[in-house]
């Protein structure tokens, strides 16, 4: 199966692209997003989760958390590639909001096939947040590790490093049962559900551990592993996007900063000792990208090789998003370093994503097992 | 076939007689060996093989089919394109002339004199005479404009005396382009650009000499000039408008230009693409094939993890050069184009660098070793790889252009 020539990205996704483009622009610019995040730079901060709902409600009303779930269930049903492009305009505007965990639990739930599905998919189309709360303590990346346990449709345990979890209305939880891994939706208001927020460093964006106490759940799908690793190629492409986009925001900050900065009677950006590194990050970025919409289109299109199209553009993605952010910081020099200067928002973004569901010497670990090994 | 599927009357009209005229003519295996390339070119006999070849292609019309009637050409529109898509659909051998076709013909074209153009192309075209290019110098490779060659006014005609290098294939040229200097005054502006007699004027104030590539093969040359008289006639365009002239070439060079350059070549092609030297998944075989201290290449995850990085980045050129014709997923619409030299040399360097470290002891051994592991040829193209990272503008100008022209850097010197 051959993917079509343009990623499956026609005029509608170019339309939606450009105006989250837009609309990120208008209402959510650098110098908002740190007033309303980076407020408080003392080091022993009290754990807080900072957005802005009003702005979240108006995306929910424009359809765009809703671009995946199948209209069917009275979402959009576009293809993949355009929650892509709303992944990476977000990441662009550094967007503190459930928008990622959302479009992630909602790959996780279109793959589980059952009526409860089918219902949280209309939820997620009428504006209900949804997160994946699927990792163990040892922060493992693998469908079949989980420190929940389901007994009797009732959960105990904890979840680790769930994403945006003081935002998210639902959480979709894999817990071991007899039978393997499953998936269940639970409110994440829900009687025996306690939230421990974890002190992390990125400022746009919280994350949680789940302690689950004889929690009651409604099961998604017996066969969690299966419905997860269906799910697995897009959760990586969507925080690739994310990467892209604030990868290049640090790209244009950077090259905007060499333009004007002078020093030693020349803008920055004459020296070629700037000029070139940052004509490097460049490059990463587009291969990342372009590896991003591919394996976007391979889950339309050409789902055998999703996974491993979704690996490399992870994997070229993570890399990217550290030296992306080492260098923009290393321009802006001494006022990059600053609490003050916007950078720091979208280097903790992209250090965040860059090891979330796997880094790139993960993912390549990973993508050797089914290169080098498989094909032996 | 897709390609058909958009002809003109006029194209698809062509296009069957190229189908049945190839059916009938295909030149068949050569008779002696035939390098991979044009540029390789050092046996006089494969030479005269594919000269012959390239003559029966001219005389069926399939070589410069869009050049008018009077320049030797088919006078047709836009047909060239169909008569490569054909030559390549029947894995034809490439054409020896391949300077002349893709770089001299449309520049004498567009700015060479009326009866000089009819004299030179009809002869270009057929492959009767051979062309070189003379661009580089000792003083100007990556800052071009930079030309030391200098052309003076002798009564009517002119004398030039300088030292090119790189020149490919002309140790069988008959003709030069050379860009030159007119005038000390101006760096630009005082840029010539002239057509030069070769073979006819060896001893008479051109002298060649082949220079030895770093992998001990030859291809290219320096020429030397002293005192070489050429007619006024041969000049191309305007004294002083060499720089623009020299922009025709290049985009030619680059297949940008309006004129479609003749290419058969579908036999080399196919075999390149085939081939494994320079595909990173290709490093997978050598690594089982190969040991690092006493274990399978395979087994060592460092060496593991290097691959699955250079197959990332190979896919990455690749999706790049399919995300380039879509518009909306383009931040500029040069960022892509202007990486893409720069991206495919180095990627190939770094390929071939990485199966010396797979090969390990190994890969000390050289295509004159039997033992040698792939018969040495990643030892060769890596070292052939830089003479694509230094040509046509080094890396290091291409990382200057992008940062200029899609980052809004100012100009370094």
């Amino acid at each position: 199966m051959t993917q079509s020539q343009n990623f499956g990205f026609g005029d509608e996704e170019a339309m939606l692209k450009e105006a989250a483009a837009k609309f990120f622009a208008d209402n959510c610019p650098a110098n908002a997003t740190h007033s309303l995040v980076a407020d408080n730079s003392d080091i022993h901060r009290p754990i807080e989760s900072k957005w802005d709902k009003n702005l979240w409600q108006q995306i929910v009303e424009l359809g765009w958390t809703s671009v995946c779930v199948p209209e069917s269930a009275g979402g959009i049903g576009m293809p993949v590639v355009a929650a892509v492009a709303i992944a990476e305009e977000a990441g662009k505007a550094a967007f503190p909001s459930p928008l990622l965990s959302t479009f992630n639990a909602t790959f996780a739930v279109r793959a589980c096939e059952s009526d409860a599905a089918s219902k949280l998919l209309e939820e997620i189309a009428m504006g209900t947040s949804a997160t994946l709360a699927i990792t163990n303590e040892k922060g493992s990346w693998e469908a079949r590790d989980s420190d929940v346990t389901a007994q009797d449709g009732k959960l105990t345990g904890t979840a680790y490093f769930v994403q945006d979890a003081q935002k998210a209305d639902v959480l979709v939880v894999s817990a071991n049962t007899d039978n393997g891994i499953a998936l269940y939706r639970v409110d994440s208001n829900a009687e025996g559900v306690q939230l421990q927020a974890d002190g992390i460093i990125d400022l746009t964006r919280d994350q949680a551990r789940i302690h689950f106490d004889t929690v009651a759940a409604e099961l998604l799908t017996e066969n969690g592993t299966q419905a997860l690793q269906e799910a697995y190629p897009a959760i990586l492409f969507i925080t690739a996007a994310d990467m892209v986009g604030s990868g290049e925001w640090l790209l244009q900050t950077t090259a905007e900063y060499a333009q004007t900065r002078v020093q030693f009677d020349r803008a920055l950006g004459f020296f070629q000792a700037v000029k070139h590194p940052l004509v490097n990050v460049m490059l990463e970025i587009d291969a990342a990208k372009s590896l991003t919409y591919n394996a976007a289109c391979a889950v339309d299109e050409e789902p055998e090789n999703a996974l491993r199209l979704a690996r490399m553009a992870k994997s070229a993605a993570s890399d990217m998003a550290v030296f992306s952010s080492s260098r923009a910081v290393q321009f802006h020099g001494g006022i990059g370093f600053t609490w003050e200067c916007y950078v720091h928002l979208f280097f903790k973004r992209q250090m965040h994503n860059h090891i979330l569901y796997g880094d790139g010497k993960y993912q390549r670990t990973k993508l050797a097992e089914m290169l080098i090994d498989a094909a032996a | 076939m897709s390609d058909a599927a958009k002809d003109t009357t006029e194209q698809a009209k062509f296009r069957a007689h190229c189908r049945e005229w190839l059916e009938a003519n295909h030149p068949g295996q050569p008779s002696v060996h035939i390098p991979q390339g044009a540029l390789e070119l050092s046996d006089p006999e494969a030479l005269a093989w594919l000269q012959k070849w390239q003559k029966s292609a001219y005389d069926a019309g399939l070589v410069g089919a869009d050049y008018s009637e009077d320049c030797g050409g088919g006078g047709r529109n836009n047909c060239q394109r169909i008569a490569n898509q054909e030559m390549q659909r029947a894995k034809t051998p490439f054409f020896p002339n391949i300077i002349g076709l893709g770089m001299a013909a449309p520049t004498v074209y567009f700015h060479g004199q009326e009866g000089v153009k009819q004299e030179l192309i009809p002869k270009l075209l057929s492959g009767e005479e051979m062309w070189c290019q003379g661009f580089s110098e000792p003083g100007a490779g990556s800052d071009l404009a930079n030309q030391q060659t200098f052309a003076k006014k002798d009564g009517d005609n002119w004398l030039i005396n300088g030292h090119k290098v790189w020149t490919s294939l002309a140790h069988f040229a008959d003709w030069m382009i050379l860009l030159c200097r007119t005038s000390k005054e101006d760096k630009y502006n005082g840029l010539s650009y002239f057509v030069v007699p070769i073979k006819s004027a060896l001893g008479k104030g051109v002298t060649i000499r082949p220079l030895i590539k770093l992998t001990g093969e030859t291809g290219f040359n320096e020429v030397i000039f002293e005192d070489l008289l050429v007619e006024d006639k041969y000049r191309l365009d305007e004294v002083g408008a060499g720089w623009k002239v020299a922009m025709t070439t290049l985009a030619h060079e680059r297949g940008a230009g309006p004129l479609t350059t003749p290419i058969a070549g579908g036999q080399v092609r196919a075999q390149k693409k085939g081939s494994a030297i320079g595909n990173a998944a290709a490093l997978i075989d050598l690594a089982k094939q190969s040991h690092r201290n006493a274990a399978s290449s395979a087994e060592d995850p460092i060496i593991r993890d290097q691959i699955m990085q250079l197959m990332i980045r190979q896919e990455g050129f690749r999706q790049n050069q399919r995300r380039v014709s879509v518009k909306a997923l383009n931040e500029h619409p040069m960022r892509i184009p202007l990486q893409h030299k720069l991206v495919g040399t180095e990627l190939n360097q770094d390929i071939a660098q990485l199966a010396y470290e797979i090969e390990g002891a190994v890969s000390s051994l050289y295509v004159n070793d039997a033992n040698a592991a792939a018969g040495g040829q990643w030892q060769l193209a890596y070292m052939n790889s830089f003479g694509v990272t230094i040509a046509a503008g080094a890396n290091e100008v291409q990382r200057n252009i992008l940062g200029e022209r899609v980052l809004g850097l100012p100009k370094s010197k």
